[in-house]
């Protein structure tokens, strides 16, 4: 039994057909295309698949496409609205990820973060992305950034 | 010269893809609505034989395309040795081997149909450890093992569940076990570790109407996933020229992504549904039982010391449990096999090293290749060893540290390090030789001390090779097929051609390969890619930079040897107002007075391949052929604070310095070593594979196998560089990548000895095992 449901993903109205048990991660992927949500475990382990659900971050592998109805979805394609932020600039600068896969669902935890807490703290930034597996790096390169980024504004990065 | 673009902090050219979403990985890509997907049906036994596979229920299934067996791909496939089914024929020999395939139009159709394909077992023995079986009269894993092609450097005990025995041995260890004042003898154990990337794996493959096998892998090996491809299907007359393999970023390999795991199963299903790209990706549990696994290991250790401290035996057997396949993992074996002295210059020696198969997931190539596993117990020894003799363990690493010019254990010579530097600072970061306190009387504060060493393990022929072309706007691109793993190779790569050409590194395009338009990489594997293919970026970098200068040559008559590049432009010595930018003739030449033009699109090209290396050696003894290239080597310390009561322990402060001879990026050096350090802490900490007595993988997922998040990071971490120049690398460099986390678990085990005086032999370290030897300790 197919349901219509429309939903706001980055700002634009998408109305669209879902079965009741399609995740909102293969929603997303599959079926609209935006890929910066990964498949990294399918169970809420590794924060890969992480989206911004009315502004709060959540695992969208563990979130059907239909409790989102009415709500606003933001990916990391949406955050950017005068260029990156600054937290994007300045893990550009600090070259913080290595593999990347995991960025998209460690920025958005770190978007979220600020949005609440705009001077948070070295343990604030581990706390919150302390949802997203990072193999690579260490996580500290990513907590360096993310205070620095909050503290001074970056000297350079990518443009938008 | 103005600014140089070797050894400055760039920030990653890859930098803005990943944090912008940009970055692409296999999944990522669109193939359109014709996608077909795959699941595999998989065994649930470790060892039995293949009676009967009925997929009628399957086929039946709407959305069903086609199911597969081994009976439509009867075919082996492996790196070292080929020993590996792209399905299992007769019979499976671990829980989770590919049995058949189903492909369909939906994914959830292909998971639902491979459940109802009936397979009839007939369950034989299975060996899941390497002691029984190595023993006489074990159910063999591989009773053809003596008729599997293999490379020469491998020696198979046919008929036997030994896949492999590397034995190296230099001096005579009786009499320097006799010379000995203290000999010191342990057995240690390591268990079987997986990667945990964050992206699994994936493979999309396409064979089109034409005939055209194009493969797209979240891989490490792009050339050598193409050379065996072909070499598995080329019943199905296919060739290298028939097949192409792309590799677009890679989510995290750590080794696991290297050679070819499912990815064999990808290609041969689009050969069955031709005209249709058909994609099959692993879920998490598969990624930890189907891909290849750290092998466990089970070392036994002698090492003899006279009473100044010096070193004068050490015996060596490695037993690893190398699982159901070991085409890639029989290699870890070997590497270990001749380096497991450690940094150290023993007079006398004798390892051997055992590859036993057994009907466990495979092993394979993990970052460390064998050296993590063999230094746990190594460098617990060391310093036991430093203690029983009243040394201090970090003045005994002093004395007995390897130097340049020293016999290695097969015979050839030791390459110029910092070890006695990295020996140094390490011990003067962590203040070695004081004693550190908690506030909390519950806990004490220990120091572990560790060195380490690891040389790249390939075959004597790896090679890289590099293709470079300018641009209209003096913009370079460079064609190579090392990958990025997140390593920060394709900056690097960046940087050592800016360094020759006088172009920022900004303006330096680099790709992920794709085996039809960038040339022949052999894998990226053995933190040897910044040395190899980076000698080869250089290579082509200095042939295009020949080409500017014989174009501005005879166009405007400089003599040959005045012409030098700075800031993207050509200068002369001995005219200082000549100052022609490259973007103004790069492509299009320079004119002449009368209007002809000389020079055209600048290209540069380069190879490299060293030429020193031979595996030709005495199979009794290794001597006589010189396998590695060069070690890279360091030192680690650590200060632990352990809670008695409860066993938990907190990294106060983690150091590691190595010797990369030339940091070609200090920011992606230190990046390895943060990085490093916490996947080996991990090790020794927190995680370990768990089996049932059948053999089935217990903890495969992250729920039950926990790596560490950003709430388990040591308090501090100390990266530490030195740089003595590796003679034939870029610039000096040498590789880095899987050596910082080699050091992690002895020290960490050293530093709990040394707070509570408990000597753990057996990884992991958990909070658990710490407390309740504890208990047992009372």
């Amino acid at each position: 039994m197919r349901h219509e449901i429309t939903f706001t993903l980055n700002g634009e109205s998408r109305p669209i057909d879902v079965e009741p048990n399609d995740v909102l991660l293969d929603v997303l992927r599959t079926k609209l295309g935006v890929k910066s949500p990964k498949i990294g475990c399918e169970r809420g382990d590794c924060g890969s698949c992480t989206v911004l659900l009315d502004g709060e971050s959540v695992r969208s592998c563990l979130v059907l496409a239909v409790e989102v109805d009415g709500h606003d979805i933001t990916t990391v394609e949406g955050i950017e609205h005068d260029g990156l932020t600054a937290v994007q600039e300045m893990l550009i600068e600090q070259s913080s990820f290595q593999c990347g896969f995991c960025a998209p669902g460690i920025v958005l935890a770190a978007v979220e973060l600020i949005e609440n807490n705009p001077q948070p703290t070295a343990a604030d930034v581990r706390e919150a992305i302390s949802g997203n597996l990072c193999r690579c790096t260490g996580y500290e390169p990513i907590v360096e950034a993310v205070v620095a980024a909050v503290r001074t504004p970056p000297t350079s990065g990518g443009s938008a | 010269m103005t600014d140089s673009y070797v050894g400055t902090r760039e920030p990653r050219i890859d930098g803005l893809d990943k944090v912008s979403g940009a970055a692409e990985f296999v999944d990522d890509l669109d193939f359109g609505p014709d996608l077909l997907h795959a699941a595999v049906v998989e065994s649930p036994h470790a060892h039995a034989r293949i009676l009967d596979i009925d997929a009628s229920a399957a086929e039946a299934i709407p959305g069903v395309v086609r199911v597969v067996t081994g009976r439509d791909f009867p075919y082996t496939f492996g790196l070292y040795m080929k020993d590996r089914y792209v399905f299992a024929q007769d019979r499976v020999r671990f829980v989770g081997e590919q049995v058949a395939a189903v492909i369909a139009r939906d994914p959830k159709i292909a998971r639902r149909a491979a459940a109802a394909v009936n397979v009839t077992y007939e369950e034989l023995p299975a060996v899941l450890d390497p002691k029984p079986a190595r023993a006489d009269g074990s159910p063999l894993v591989h009773p053809d093992l003596g008729d599997y092609p293999h490379v020469p450097w491998f020696f198979p005990h046919g008929g036997t569940n030994v896949a492999h025995w590397r034995k190296t041995r230099k001096g005579d260890v009786d009499a320097g076990f006799a010379a000995a004042d203290v000999v010191l003898e342990d057995t240690y154990t390591v268990p079987r570790y997986a990667h945990c990337a964050i992206e699994p794996h994936v493979v999309v493959a396409k064979q089109n109407q034409a005939g055209r096998l194009t493969v797209w892998t979240a891989s490490q090996s792009p050339y050598i996933q193409r050379d065996l491809f072909a070499e598995a299907l080329q019943p199905l007359g296919l060739s290298h020229q028939d097949i192409r393999v792309i590799t677009p970023y890679v989510g995290g390999g750590f080794g696991g992504k290297a050679g070819v795991t499912m990815e064999i199963i990808g290609a041969a299903l689009a050969t069955a549904v031709k005209g249709h790209a058909v994609k099959l990706r692993w879920t998490r549990e598969q990624e930890f039982y189907n891909t290849y696994q750290r092998q466990g290991l089970r070392a036994r250790l002698k090492v003899g010391a006279t009473k100044d401290g010096t070193i004068t035996a050490l015996e060596h057997e490695l037993l690893w449990d190398a699982g159901a396949y070991v085409e890639y993992g029989a290699n870890v074996v070997n590497a270990a096999g001749l380096s497991a002295t450690g940094p150290y210059r023993i007079p006398n020696v004798s390892i051997d090293s055992l590859c036993i198969y057994t009907n466990l997931p495979p092993g394979g190539p993990y970052r460390g290749f064998g050296y993590s596993e063999f230094h746990f117990g190594l460098e617990s020894h060391m310093t036991r060893l430093a203690d029983e003799l009243g040394i201090d363990p970090v003045e005994f690493r002093r004395i007995n540290a390897i130097r340049e010019g020293d016999e290695l254990p097969y015979g050839a010579s030791m390459n110029p390090s910092g070890l006695r530097e990295a020996i140094d600072q390490t011990a003067a970061a962590i203040n070695w030789g004081e004693e550190e306190q908690s506030a909390d009387p519950h806990v004490r504060v220990g120091k572990g001390f560790a060195l380490f060493w690891k040389a790249p393990a390939m075959p004597p022929n790896a090679s890289s090779a590099s293709f470079l072309k300018f641009n209209e706007d003096g913009s370079v691109n460079v064609a190579v097929s090392g990958m990025e793993i997140g390593q920060g190779y394709l900056t690097a790569m960046a940087q050592i051609a800016a360094e020759v050409l006088s172009v920022p590194p900004s303006k330096i395009r680099v790709e992920t390969p794709d085996t039809d338009r960038t040339p022949y990489e052999w894998q990226t594997v053995a933190s040897h890619i910044t040395w190899s293919c980076g000698n080869a970026v250089h290579a082509a970098a200095v042939e295009a930079r020949e080409r500017i200068f014989d174009v501005v040559h005879s166009a405007r008559g400089y003599e040959d040897g005045s012409l030098y590049l700075e800031d993207e432009k050509v200068k002369c010595d001995t005219d200082p107002d000549f100052a022609l930018p490259l973007r103004d003739f790069v492509i299009t030449g320079l004119e002449m007075e009368d209007g002809t033009w000389r020079g055209g699109p600048i290209v540069g090209s380069g190879n490299f391949m060293p030429e020193f290396t031979s595996a030709h050696s005495d199979p009794e003894t290794s001597q006589g052929g010189h396998p590695n290239v060069h070690y890279t080597v360091g030192a680690a310390g650590v200060v632990l604070e352990i809670d008695v009561e409860t066993g938990k322990m907190k990294v106060r402060k983690a150091v590691l310095a190595v010797d990369v001879g030339k940091a070609i990026n200090p920011a992606m050096v230190e990046g390895q070593i943060t990085g490093g350090i916490l996947q080996g802490l991990a090790t020794v900490l927190y995680e370990d594979m768990r089996f049932d007595e059948s053999g089935r993988l217990l903890n495969p997922n992250f729920t039950d196998y926990k790596i560490p998040t950003s709430l388990d990071t040591p308090a501090e971490v100390i990266p530490i560089i030195i740089e003595v120049p590796q003679p034939d690398g870029p610039f000096g460099a040498r590789g880095v990548g899987e050596h910082t986390m080699i050091p992690a678990a002895p020290m960490v085990a050293n530093a709990v000895a040394d707070a509570t005086g408990l000597r753990i032999t057996s990884m992991p370290i958990t909070a658990e095992k710490v407390a309740l030897s504890l208990l047992e300790a009372v």
